[in-house]
């Protein structure tokens, strides 16, 4: 029981990363891809709405390693073994980004030295993402095998298939779509602004749907467990949450109700993750990793989840508070 | 070089990059809190000024260190998933813990920089000070991981397996409280007299700026306050190590042969093959003294443990002589410091203080890195001491090399900028500073 617990704090943590920490590298992707008379007004939103929280966000991925090495660390060991080429393309992804955006607000020199940093930055959006994907998908692929904790399918098994590469391009699809739905909201008193990323989000969502098929048909041949997984009684119903959120989404959007829009893709994005990782059980890495085989001792996990439990008191009236202040817009 | 010798220097590496910024980012919001506090209390603008400028600088610090900082958490897998996989359970808690602090310091720093004009001054004021505290905490927690590798507790050791695991133990281990001391003192050190030698090398040039003359006092107080407590614990830690890891306080101390009255070595190259120490300058029972307080006492050398259990000593014991030789140093500017301010109440207008204040900026970080060489060179060959050879964890993976230049270009990179963009901040603050008007 404590290492499902432990499992389930490790998906809250990612899908958090994933609604928050995902948004700003979609924020980032639409920095390089700003184009017409209103581009510059387009990053200096983009850069203002992630200023403030884009630290913050970005420790929610800190805390699902934490928990993954600390509640999992056979799982994290085989992990960062098998799939080292693709987390270190990763982690140099969020080296560059995060330096990049902090250079380019602080560079106070006007001219060339920001728009590099901006190049850098965007650029450095896509890359961190799609590795985040193609990990997650190389995981489920059952290419990578362990045997007595020793990965015996070398570095680059799983991460190299189609579903893999899939699963990446699907991950820069959502943050992307995310981003720019969250952006309406943050351009509410820009209404040219606001309409870019309406169809933005709009356009990103409906190519979302092509790359999900992608995704669906390459799993049958690429992960066939987690495809069986998607057989199960609850899927038809997760399915079908996931489709309304959809199209609550685009209804939400077309009709210009922003915040409804933002809660359905929220709604969206937290499904899918959930619905990937009900597929993807009881395996960590399928299929000789599960939770059970890679959990710590009982005496870690219960610390950990009291530690989690007592940050949480902590960390979730500091997290509203920041989003508050911030994407309140009492005040300005 | 092997793959090995890659996956450790790539550690090494991004250790000593992270730790510069890991220690500005406790130094720093302490200091941008004493600005603020100060223009709360006295309401003279040169303070806000001040406090926003060291802002501006800690956000940049804070973004590098958060990044390289996530990279660390990365590597500890990616390069040693043979370390992790075992102590992962063990250390995982300080981490976690150190998980929320940070989380915490990652949340009020936005609130900090972004929410000025959103708060009152007295609640903005405490979201500054919540930072410099969770940092603070931040620092604690990741620092007793690295003391659990060098004093490894809570866990019983059965076939090679760790059972009995006690998480708490492992986190409350013996190199804790000294570990944690030294570093934290370390950081407000190495910050308080980098700042100061900024401010001082502006001071030179412009000796009535007032906005440099407080910032010189603030940071210099700091530095200056912290230095005495700093070699004090430095003592409180070589007692322990040398309770702990004999070992590596033999090699710090270029220490071969267990002996009575044994003396203390200065410089000098230890030499492995005929295990002397040539060219040192010898205090006769100096070492023995320090210990353990008799000069006739006692101490154990490096000839007591078998060749293969022996860290680098050559490394070793120059990173400690230069650590030590950068603390006393610092010692002395600070004395004099104390000295002139006692004697005159001012500092700006003392140009020969202001060039040891100068030269004495980066030795809190030469510190800092040498430290972290005798700890980390020290505790080899083991990364859990006397429990996991470092060779046994390290990652199958081969081309580490790859990575590793990777990584070195980026960090030349990010340091070049880092430098150019505070340099940056400083000369504007410099152009628009008049002492009578603060911006």
């Amino acid at each position: 029981m404590l290492p499902q617990v432990v499992a389930v704090s490790l998906l809250l943590s990612l899908i958090l990363y994933a609604l928050m920490g995902g948004a700003d590298f979609g924020g980032g992707m639409w920095d390089l891809l700003a184009v017409g008379p209103r581009a510059a007004r387009q990053r200096e939103l983009i850069s203002k709405a992630i200023a403030p929280i884009w630290e913050a966000n970005h420790v929610w991925l800190i805390l699902a390693v934490v928990v993954l090495f600390t509640g999992f660390p056979a799982g994290f060991a085989a992990m960062m073994t098998a799939l080292f080429i693709p987390v270190m393309l990763m982690v140099i992804g969020i080296v560059l980004r995060g330096s990049a955006f902090i250079f380019r607000n602080y560079d106070s020199r006007a001219g060339a030295g920001p728009h590099r940093w901006g190049t850098a930055f965007g650029m450095a959006s896509f890359l961190t993402p799609f590795f985040q994907g193609v990990i997650l998908g190389a995981m489920a692929t059952g290419r990578i095998r362990v045997a007595d904790s020793h990965v015996t399918t070398g570095y680059l098994a799983g991460w190299l298939t189609p579903f893999a590469l899939a699963c990446g391009a699907f991950a820069l699809g959502l943050f992307a779509f995310l981003a720019a739905t969250y952006l309406t909201l943050d351009a509410k008193e820009q209404p040219e602004l606001q309409d870019d990323f309406r169809r933005r989000a709009i356009g990103s969502g409906l190519a979302l749907g092509p790359v999900a098929g992608v995704v669906f048909l390459t799993a049958r041949q690429g992960a066939p467990l987690l495809f069986q997984g998607l057989t199960n009684w609850w899927a038809p119903w997760l399915l079908g949450a996931t489709s309304l959120c959809a199209v609550g989404a685009f209804g939400a959007l077309w009709w210009r109700r922003f915040a409804v829009a933002r809660v359905a893709a929220v709604g969206q994005v937290t499904l899918i993750l959930a619905g990937w990782s009900l597929a993807q059980y009881p395996n960590l890495i399928t299929p000789d990793v599960t939770v059970a085989s890679a959990a710590a001792p009982d005496a870690t996990l219960r610390l950990l989840v009291v530690a989690l439990a007592a940050g949480a008191v902590i960390l979730l009236p500091s997290l509203f508070f920041l989003f508050r202040l911030f994407k309140g817009g009492e005040r300005r | 070089m092997s793959d090995f010798l890659f996956a450790r220097s790539l550690m090494a590496m991004s250790l000593a990059f992270h730790i510069v910024f890991a220690a500005l980012g406790i130094g720093m919001p302490l200091l941008m809190v004493l600005a603020e506090g100060a223009w709360l209390r006295t309401r003279q603008p040169v303070y806000l000024e001040l406090s926003q400028r060291w802002a501006n600088g800690t956000a940049i610090l804070f973004a590098v260190g958060a990044v390289t900082g996530t990279v660390l958490s990365f590597e500890l897998g990616l390069l040693w998933p043979g370390f992790m996989a075992q102590a992962g359970p063990i250390i995982g808690m300080p981490f976690s813990l150190e998980g929320f602090a940070f989380f915490t310091e990652a949340i009020f720093i936005g609130v900090y920089l972004y929410g000025r004009n959103r708060l009152s001054p007295l609640l903005h004021w405490l979201a500054g000070v919540v930072v410099a505290v969770s940092g603070i905490f931040s620092g604690i927690f990741v620092v007793t991981a690295n003391a659990w590798m060098n004093a490894p507790a809570g866990f019983i050791l059965l076939d090679g397996r760790f059972t009995a695991i006690d998480p708490i133990a492992a986190m409350l281990n013996p190199a804790s409280l000294h570990e944690v001391l030294h570093m934290i003192l370390a950081s407000f050190v190495a910050t308080g007299f980098a700042v100061a030698a900024v401010h001082a090398f502006f001071l030179r040039r412009n000796p009535t700026s007032l906005f440099h003359g407080r910032a010189l006092g603030l940071a210099l107080a700091m530095a200056c306050i912290s230095i005495p407590l700093q070699i004090a614990s430095g003592d409180l830690s070589a007692r322990a190590v040398g309770r702990l890891q004999p070992a590596k306080l033999a090699a710090m101390e270029a220490h071969y042969r267990t002996q009575a009255g044994a003396p203390l070595l200065l410089g000098g190259i230890p030499n492995d093959a005929t295990r002397t120490t040539d060219y040192a300058l010898r205090i006769p029972g100096g070492l023995s003294l320090l210990l353990n307080g008799r000069p006739d006492s006692t101490v154990i050398g490096l000839e007591e443990f078998p060749r293969s259990d022996w860290p680098n000593v050559r490394i070793v014991h120059g990173a400690f002589d230069l650590m030590v030789l950068s603390g006393f140093a610092m010692l002395t500017v600070a004395g004099w410091s104390g000295w002139i301010w006692w004697r005159r109440r001012r500092l700006a207008d003392h140009p020969s203080l202001l060039r040891a204040v100068v030269i004495a900026g980066p030795l809190g970080f030469v510190a800092i890195e040498a430290g972290w060489v005798v700890t980390e060179v020290g505790r080899q060959p083991w990364i859990i001491y006397n429990v996991m050879r470092t060779a046994d964890a390290v990652t199958p993976m081969p081309g580490i090399a790859v990575p590793f230049v990777a990584f070195t270009v980026l960090y030349v990179v990010l340091a070049f900028v880092v430098v150019t963009l505070l340099r940056r901040q400083f000369l504007e603050t410099d152009a628009s500073n008049t002492p009578s008007s603060p911006a």
